[in-house]
């Protein structure tokens, strides 16, 4: 069994680092540090990138890391820290406590799903030479750590993090799958993106001004 | 012909933006006359598409397919700008102003996604239509308002971000085959049919269902849709019902004609049923248990979803033709039914149905009108659903599927039922007697419910509606069961033309479709099942 090349093992490692940067959001209770958190994952996205423009010599991915970085780096967390104002900066009662079951268990059932997240993609048979299978496989297990992310915290600001994040999951099979993808769609889902942030953050501003709270716990009326 | 799409792309758009420049009264005009614009270019162009593919270059694209859904998002964007101006009538400027933006952006997105001729832009259209629609639910800002389009943005969102996914992998198939430059356009895709690799084709249709499948309202992925749908604004649940569910069924439609050209008929078909079967039921069990008229509208949705992947299923070509026709049928009828369901809030002041009673005498036009839709919906013939869902199940009678036929049969009748009993308890019942005014009360009984329709309109006597508009200014919760700030004015008469005159047209063309479709819409719903069946 041959040794991975330098992309692939930097393919692997930067995904790993993003999955590991996942839980951290899960468990992250304060807001801004969640945006904190997503930010640094958008920043390895647009390293891997870099790392792939070089490797298989497509000269697009070079601009797609810059404008994904300037977008996913720069200009959605700056939307978020905008919008959200005063929220965002400080730690809320409705989002330190914001699990719906305990902490310790959230961390062990996204761990659970992680894991089978990681076998279902390493399974697709998707055994193309130029496609990190390992870090395909990651980008499967991220995608159901957003998720969990999405359903164990109650509150606005995580569900939409782990939105964004699901997104950057999303890109990380992407680069790894589909890195020739034509720059002019890639761009197309990146201010897609930033549209879809400005839209979440408008909403999480009206409900903040409606509940006095981020917390979701009172979104429970409409039933049936 | 590419002058046509190109309008059809920049008429909605630029409406929208002029109508948030200038005053409430200006911009009802204009989107009125998008929305009769934008019909007409569709029908310009059904011809065209009937008997062949109109494209330019690999990004825009129309063919039978797309051309029965433009069709019947630019009925409904039509029918629906008509019934705006009636329902909007005595709105504040901003308001006005912000809903016709978002609106007519919001129709733009549906017609615009049926023509993209790549499954990257049909993402991102559909993308569009989500964040765009979950501005238009919130618009009522109240708390009903709030969550639903909470709930509603995220669920989709997270859905579409699987449908990204199934992109992705369409792409990851196609680059096989096309090339690394392959942009996914359709119809490369369609022709590179069985040389695609099967397990990314297999997993992206998949996602596809379930991604886009969130959109559609799919068991079990719809728990957006019965909030989103009763808390929007009746012109913006219209849309969502007829036309925003169909635009995404479209993109799986596109997913299943990828997929059966690369995997064969079995799983696509296979898939399709099972989804189509647990809507179905789901839907017909819970239209009986409603009490608010436009969620039991939803579940009506939702069941419809469920024929039409049921119908995609049979695969038999009289199934396909069916299904085609129903998107066009249910367009019209559900269109009807929330745009008269509306005009019931607005006369009663609240949605739920218990305090709905003797519709048929106070409201001489849209009582019949209502009841029309709603027996239309339920497949009563002479309207054009009876006529798509007969095709559908000769089609699975016809294809062997007897068991599911069955049970299409079985479920559609209990839903009837489920239809049929609220909507005549609504309009036979006798309307009670004139109700004393109840000291104000702003606290919310259980199972109280804020009324997003009925704000700033008035009867044709023109009483009312200072009371409501104040009631709405302080959140006032207006109940059926529970005492009411301001109470209804239940003089017999409509509160708007321009409310009645669209469900009529809504309910003529369900006729129309129901006893004689004309030829060139019978020729583009063949072309169209023809093209599902795997015919370029």
């Amino acid at each position: 069994m041959s040794s991975p090349g330098v992309y692939v093992g930097a393919a692997n490692v930067i995904a790993a680092l993003m999955l590991l940067l996942e839980f951290g959001m899960l468990r992250q209770a304060v807001v801004r540090d969640q945006v904190r958190l997503y930010a640094a994952q958008s920043a390895l996205i647009s390293v891997l990138a870099v790392v792939i423009a070089a490797d298989r010599d497509l000269p697009d991915l070079y601009a797609l890391a810059a404008l994904s970085a300037l977008l996913k780096v720069g200009a959605v967390p700056l939307v978020l820290r905008r919008l959200l104002g005063s929220p965002i900066s400080e730690q809320t009662p409705g989002v330190a406590g914001s699990y719906t079951i305990s902490p310790a268990s959230a961390v062990l059932a996204a761990i659970a799903l992680a894991a089978f997240g990681f076998f279902s993609f390493g399974s697709l048979g998707i055994h193309d030479p130029e496609a990190p299978a390992t870090a395909l496989a990651i980008a499967g297990a991220m995608v159901f750590v957003a998720f969990a992310l999405m359903i164990v915290r109650r509150d606005v600001a995580s569900q939409a993090i782990g939105f964004f994040s699901l997104e950057n999951a999303i890109s990380l099979a992407a680069l790894v799958v589909a890195a020739g993808l034509p720059l002019l769609l890639e761009t197309a889902f990146l201010f897609d993106l930033l549209l879809a942030v400005v839209v979440f953050g408008m909403l999480i501003r009206a409900h903040h001004a409606r509940a006095e709270s981020l917390s979701t716990a009172d979104l429970t009326k409409l039933r049936g | 012909m590419i002058g046509v799409i190109a309008a059809l792309l920049a008429v909605p758009l630029a409406a929208g933006v002029v109508c948030f420049l200038v005053p409430a009264k200006v911009a009802a005009g204009i989107t009125v006359a998008s929305g009769v614009a934008c019909f007409g270019l569709v029908l310009a162009l059904v011809p065209e598409v009937a008997h062949g593919t109109v494209g330019y270059g690999s990004y825009l694209r129309a063919d039978a397919v797309s051309g029965v859904f433009l069709l019947a998002t630019a009925f409904l964007y039509a029918a629906v700008a008509v019934y705006a101006v009636g329902y909007l009538h005595g709105r504040g400027d901003k308001y006005s102003r912000r809903f016709y933006l978002g609106f007519n952006v919001f129709a733009w997105a549906m017609l615009a996604a049926p023509l993209m001729g790549s499954l990257a832009l049909l993402w991102i259209a559909i993308e569009v239509t989500t964040v765009v629609s979950a501005l238009l639910i919130a618009i009522e800002d109240t708390d009903g308002a709030a969550e639903a389009s909470w709930k509603y943005v995220l669920i989709a969102s997270a859905g579409l971000g699987l449908a990204l996914l199934a992109t992705i992998f369409a792409y990851y198939a196609g680059a096989q085959v096309l090339g690394v430059h392959s942009n996914l356009a359709i119809g490369p895709l369609l022709r590179a049919g069985g040389r695609l690799p099967a397990a990314p084709v297999r997993l992206a249709f998949l996602l596809a269902v379930l991604g886009y499948g969130t959109k559609v309202g799919l068991f079990p992925v719809h728990t957006w849709l019965p909030d989103a749908h009763s808390e929007a604004p009746t012109p913006v649940s219209a849309l969502l019902s007829g036309a925003l569910l169909a635009t995404s069924f479209y993109a799986i439609l596109r997913f299943y004609q990828v997929a059966s050209a690369a995997l064969g008929t079995g799983f696509p078909r296979d898939t399709l049923l099972a989804f189509g079967i647990a809507s179905l039921l789901l839907a017909s069990l819970y239209v009986f248990g409603q009490r608010d008229v436009k969620r039991l509208l939803a579940y009506s949705s939702v069941e419809h979803m469920g024929i039409l992947a049921i119908g995609v299923s049979f695969g038999a070509p009289i199934a396909l033709a069916g299904v085609m026709l129903h998107v066009l049928a249910h367009a019209a009828a559900k269109g009807s039914a929330f745009m008269g369901a509306g005009v019931f809030t607005v006369k009663y002041r609240t949605m739920q149905m218990t305090a709905m009673r003797g519709g048929l005498a106070l409201l001489p036009w849209s009582g019949p009108l209502f009841l029309a839709s709603i027996f239309a919906l339920s497949a009563f013939p002479p309207s054009g659903v009876f006529r798509s869902e007969f095709q559908i199940v000769a089609g699975g009678l016809a294809s062997g599927h007897y068991a599911a036929a069955a049970a299409l049969v079985v479920l559609v009748t209990v839903a009837f039922f489920g239809l049929a009993t609220s909507a005549t308890s609504m309009l036979l019942t006798p309307a009670p007697g004139p109700a004393p005014l109840p000291a104000p009360s702003l606290a919310a009984p259980p199972g109280g419910r804020q009324v997003p329709d009925g704000g700033g309109r008035a009867d044709q006597d023109g009483a009312g509606r200072a009371d409501e508009d104040g009631a709405r200014a302080r959140g006032a919760v207006l109940t059926a069961d529970a005492p009411v700030r301001a109470a209804p004015d239940l003089a017999r008469g409509e509160p708007s033309a321009w409310m009645v005159v669209p469900v009529l047209a809504g309910v003529a063309v369900l006729v129309l479709l129901g006893v004689h479709p004309p030829a060139d819409l019978a020729d583009l719903i063949t072309r169209a099942a023809a093209q599902l069946r795997g015919t370029p």
